[in-house]
């Protein structure tokens, strides 16, 4: 399997090399649905000349990125390109790995299943094979390389390339099963972005699994393995913000980044539903919308931890969307790592039902926003409401996407405990409906 | 016992005596220069000088300075005060060099006592007291618009030691001066408006110009030569220039009762020396261009802003003025036509414009233009930029002649959101006979909807930007007595005679923001809560209710109704 995505690889970099040298570098890096405040290109570079200066990045309001992020490229200024193209690459292997393995899981644990007669008897077109799973692995890493998203997301040069690579390896590691390192990714993931901290019940739901540990309140091994894998969590994450302390000596990062996302000050349209409801907020009430917006994004970890304890990566996924969808800056960099997950679900297809018009909502959403945002910054003939307009109709698209996927899950679980072909009381072919 | 408390009264009255001998004193001038393009600017400075000691020692009695302005001094603990209102904007390319500049709007700027602890809190109180004596809007100053230069704005009284921290500095670009501005700055004057150079000061007359700016400096000065106690200066200064069209009639001919339609008819009772200066230097050495009814009692010669420029003279005081007539009307008349061609060209001015389409970004271009032919002098740009126009200093590129030009001397202070501006200050070379461009890229931010003004469109004004440079003159001049020589040469201190100090000003900007839908809170908060109660909603479906297999129902009432009839008429049931 190492040569197709050997290729794959290879033409994802030969794009992106194209791009870099073509004159739409320059336009793609001031897209703002690509670069956002918290992770455009210019502001990296900024950050740094400021530093050149004498002056404190954080004094301003422009530069929002973790001091690691000035460390890296203080040395690696001058092949940003080639940095940016290898995290692309890393995010795409990484991925590939953590499917192989979670097929292979996945496989085992159907089989277990089946042996132990846990599953309905006429739902053998329903069971997966090692054949159909062969070149799942090939079309993730496929689906994040040649994602549109993705490759203007590389040729911005934005940041969130470097959080999305953070976040495959938390998931490689996950996958394997190695707390340590699912730990330190996680912290590093929620140092750049703070939305990740949500992944921690997916991630320790899955290790659980894998320990054979059964997840009850009452029970002492699991109270024990969550404190140990909480403990490694936070410990990383106070090393790496004291590292960050000691860099450049004050604390000043700390309201200028998690301070800037809890508090959105910043209102650049993008394509989130933040920047306009805040633009048009009543100021009595900004506080208030800003709190139900940030619980807005955690609040469906417990219900979803709860619902989907049996299927944590399907849990993981779901809880990437919403962070991709939900939070603050959010950029089309954040999508195209949740939409690389869609080909692991495949075999939900027969039982998704809107997909048709949710994909061409969201293509044509894409398509519009380019659109929108000249005809209002640039031609004057139109205002904020239309590029508003998309912004609200791509974010429903992604929600019923999501909840679409879900639904299908769901549906599939049942039929796979209770066959497929259902039966009422009377004989007659049943109906199945959410109750 | 009455015995002690008249001798008690006696001893209060003599220790009090002293506050009552403080003297003051108060200088009227009027300054008439004519233009190069054949407009006619007029400079009137009010000083009234007054050797007390506003910071120690309750004084209570104020005769000529104004009871109101030294209250404030006192109280607040300012050192130097400059408050600057101004409507139009000073051409130096056609006008000349000005002899004080002002930025269009008010500018406002104060250092204060090092006794003050909460220079914040001062500059506050100062800002709202002085808008209530001024009536103008400089209550809208705040933490938003203001900054602490470090290198341009040096003290321009008695100073002992420069803590910059000590110094704030606004500019309220959107403000406009009238009527209302002039009154309360006439009253200040000792004589008002009714004795005096200014009787001229007639507001329709004064606003019907290109150019109107009124000003009010307060310093410490030294006593006398030996500087072993401190008096305190208040200038009022007012300049005004007139255009040529807008008078109506053909002839460039100008007169005090054609500029401001009044004339002299005697000098402020109050003021110690009341003078007309005319300036009738000859412009490329030939013979003079002007001639000046009635003719001047005396000349004075002084060398100005490196230029030597020979002064018509008129003084009030003397009896002799008004002898013949009961009033003066100064009036000039051109011998030969105004050669066009003869422009000067300043040594030092600058030019700043936006360029850039579009809502999302753009470019502020600073050009400054040196033509002395030889000398290279250094100059201190300072640019105070609002903070919704997110500067990126990595694009700031000085170019002179084609090439780099790496400033000796860099202070940036960027901008936080909603709480102060970005300030720039650069000490830039500028070689001889050249052009230098600074050029610094911006974001426009969207703002909330409450932050816009009422004429959103309309755009924000980004305030001008200060030069400060010592201009090398070609004149020497000699360090000439403050007491003795007119006012209008004596503002700013000169360190030795071969350099004068300039402070240019550079344009306004006007600059648009991108504005959100004012119409639209209430739809725009409905519109995305609805969004995300669909995501609630879906997901709530989907975690708290299972899937079941559909039972039949027994059909509602409806149903029942329906197979009742069905089976009179029938037909099968449902």
């Amino acid at each position: 399997m190492a040569a197709p995505l050997v290729l794959v690889v290879l033409v994802a970099v030969t794009v992106r090399a194209a791009l870099y040298r073509s004159s739409l570098a320059a336009f793609i890096s001031e897209r703002v649905e690509v670069a956002s405040p918290l992770n455009a290109w210019k502001r990296v570079v900024e950050g740094l000349a400021l530093l050149d200066l004498g002056v404190s990045p954080y004094s301003g309001a422009v530069f929002h990125e973790t001091p690691l992020i000035i460390y890296l490229f203080h040395f690696l200024i001058e092949y940003a390109e080639l940095v940016f193209m290898i995290t692309d690459v890393l995010t795409a292997v990484a991925l590939y790995l953590a499917i192989q393995d979670f097929n292979k899981v996945v496989f085992k644990k159907q089989k277990l299943l089946i042996e132990l007669d846990k599953y309905a008897p006429d739902v053998a077109e329903l069971i997966r094979t090692p054949m159909e799973m062969h070149y799942i692995p090939l079309k993730v890493a496929l689906f994040y390389l040649l994602n549109p998203y993705t490759v203007m997301s590389c040729v911005a040069k934005s940041t969130c390339a470097i959080n999305n690579t953070v976040i495959a390896f938390f998931v490689l590691a996950t996958i394997k099963g190695s707390a340590f390192l699912s730990a330190v990714f996680l912290a590093l993931a929620t140092y750049q972005s703070l939305y990740p901290l949500t992944l921690f019940a997916p991630a320790l739901l899955y290790l659980l699994q894998r320990q054979f540990i059964p997840v009850k309140l009452k029970s002492k091994s699991f109270w024990l393995y969550t404190m140990q894998y909480a403990a490694l969590y936070l410990c990383s994450l106070v090393v790496i913000i004291c590292l960050s302390f000691f860099l450049l000596n004050s604390w000043d990062f700390i309201p200028s980044i998690y301070g800037f996302i809890l508090s959105v000050p910043d209102l650049t349209p993008n394509i989130g539903l933040f920047w306009y409801f805040f633009a048009e907020m009543f100021e009595h009430f900004s506080l208030f919308f800003v709190c139900v917006f940030q619980i807005n994004v955690f609040f469906y970890t417990i219900p979803l931890a709860i619902k989907l304890k049996e299927h944590p990566m399907f849990f993981m996924f779901v809880q990437l969307a919403i962070i991709s969808i939900f939070k603050s800056y959010p950029t089309v960099g954040d999508v195209a790592l949740y939409m690389a997950f869609l080909p692991v679900w495949s075999h939900l297809y027969r039982f998704l039902r809107n997909i048709f018009i949710l994909s061409c909502v969201l293509i044509v959403c894409s398509l519009l926003f380019p659109v929108l945002w000249h005809l209002w910054i640039y031609a004057g003939s139109a205002n904020s409401n239309f590029y508003y307009a998309i912004t609200l109709t791509f974010n429903i698209g992604q929600i019923l996407l999501i909840s679409d996927y879900f639904y299908a899950f769901l549906r599939r679980e049942y039929y796979l405990t209770h066959g497929l072909h259902l039966t009422r009381q009377d004989g007659t072919e049943a109906m199945l409906v959410l109750k | 016992g009455e015995m002690l408390a008249a001798a008690a009264l006696l001893l209060l009255l003599a220790a009090a005596g002293p506050g009552r001998a403080q003297r003051d004193a108060l200088r009227e001038e009027l300054l008439l220069s004519p233009l190069p393009a054949g407009d006619m600017a007029a400079t009137f400075q009010f000083r009234t000088r007054w050797d007390a000691d506003l910071q120690r020692g309750a004084v209570s009695h104020y005769r000529l300075f104004p009871k109101a302005l030294g209250r404030l001094v006192a109280a607040l603990g300012v050192r130097e005060l400059h408050l600057a209102l101004t409507q139009g904007f000073w051409r130096t390319q056609a006008w000349g060099q000005p002899p004080l500049q002002a930025p269009a709007g008010a500018e406002l700027w104060v250092w204060f006592q090092p006794t003050v602890t909460d220079v914040d809190k001062a500059w506050k109180e100062l800002s709202n007291i002085l808008s209530g004596i001024f009536c103008a809007s400089l209550n809208f100053i705040d933490s938003t618009n203001t900054v602490t230069p470090t290198a341009s704005f040096k003290p321009l009284g008695l100073a002992n030691g420069t803590d910059h921290h000590l110094l704030r500095y606004a500019v309220l670009p959107r403000e406009v001066v009238c009527t209302e501005n002039l009154t309360p700055w006439k009253k200040l004057l000792p004589c008002g408006s009714k004795a005096g150079l200014a009787v001229l000061l007639k507001a329709e007359r004064l606003f019907h110009s290109s150019y109107h700016s009124q000003a009010v400096h307060i310093r410490p000065i030294c006593r006398d030569a030996s500087c072993l106690a401190v008096s305190w200066e208040l200038r009022q200064t007012l300049t005004v220039v007139f255009d040529t069209f807008t008078s109506g009639q053909g002839k460039k001919d100008w007169s005090l009762f054609r500029m401001f339609s009044r004339t002299l008819t005697d000098a402020c009772p109050l003021a110690s020396q009341s003078r007309v200066y005319v300036d009738i230097s000859p412009k490329n050495k030939e013979k003079e261009l002007l001639e000046v009814t009635p003719p001047p009692a005396s000349v004075h010669e002084a060398i100005v802003q490196g230029d030597k420029k020979i002064y018509a003279v008129y003084d009030l005081l003397s009896p002799s003025l008004f002898n013949t007539s009961r009033s003066l009307n100064v009036q000039l008349k051109w011998k030969r036509p105004q050669d066009s061609s003869d422009l000067p060209t300043p040594v030092l001015h600058a030019q700043r414009y936006v360029s850039g389409y579009g809502l999302q970004t753009g470019e502020i271009s600073t050009l400054i233009y040196n033509t002395h032919p030889y000398r290279a002098f250094p100059v201190i740009l300072l640019e105070t930029v609002p903070w919704y126009l997110r500067l990126y200093a990595h694009t700031l590129t000085i170019i002179t002649k084609g090439k780099e030009n790496k400033p000796s001397y860099i202070h940036y202070q960027p901008a936080q959101d909603r709480r102060r501006p970005h300030l720039l200050e650069m000490l830039i070379q500028l070689p001889a006979n050249s052009v230098t461009k600074i050029t610094i890229q911006f974001e426009r931010a969207l703002l909330k909807w409450t932050e816009y003004p009422p004429d959103p469109n309309h755009g924000f004004y980004v305030g001008s930007s200060v030069l400060s440079a010592l201009v090398p003159s070609v004149i020497a001049m000699k360090d000439a007595d403050v007491e003795q020589s007119p006012l209008f040469t004596s503002l700013f201190p000169s360190s030795d005679g071969s350099s004068y100090f300039v402070r240019l000003y550079t344009e306004p900007l006007l600059v648009n923001l991108p504005t959100p839908d004012f119409s639209m809170p209430y739809n725009v908060i409905c519109l995305t809560c609805t969004v995300v109660a669909v995501c609630y909603g879906s997901f709530y479906n989907l975690l708290t209710r299972t899937f079941h297999v559909e039972e039949p129902s027994r059909g509602g009432l409806a149903k029942r109704l329906a197979n009742i009839i069905r089976k009179f008429r029938g037909v099968p049931p449902l």
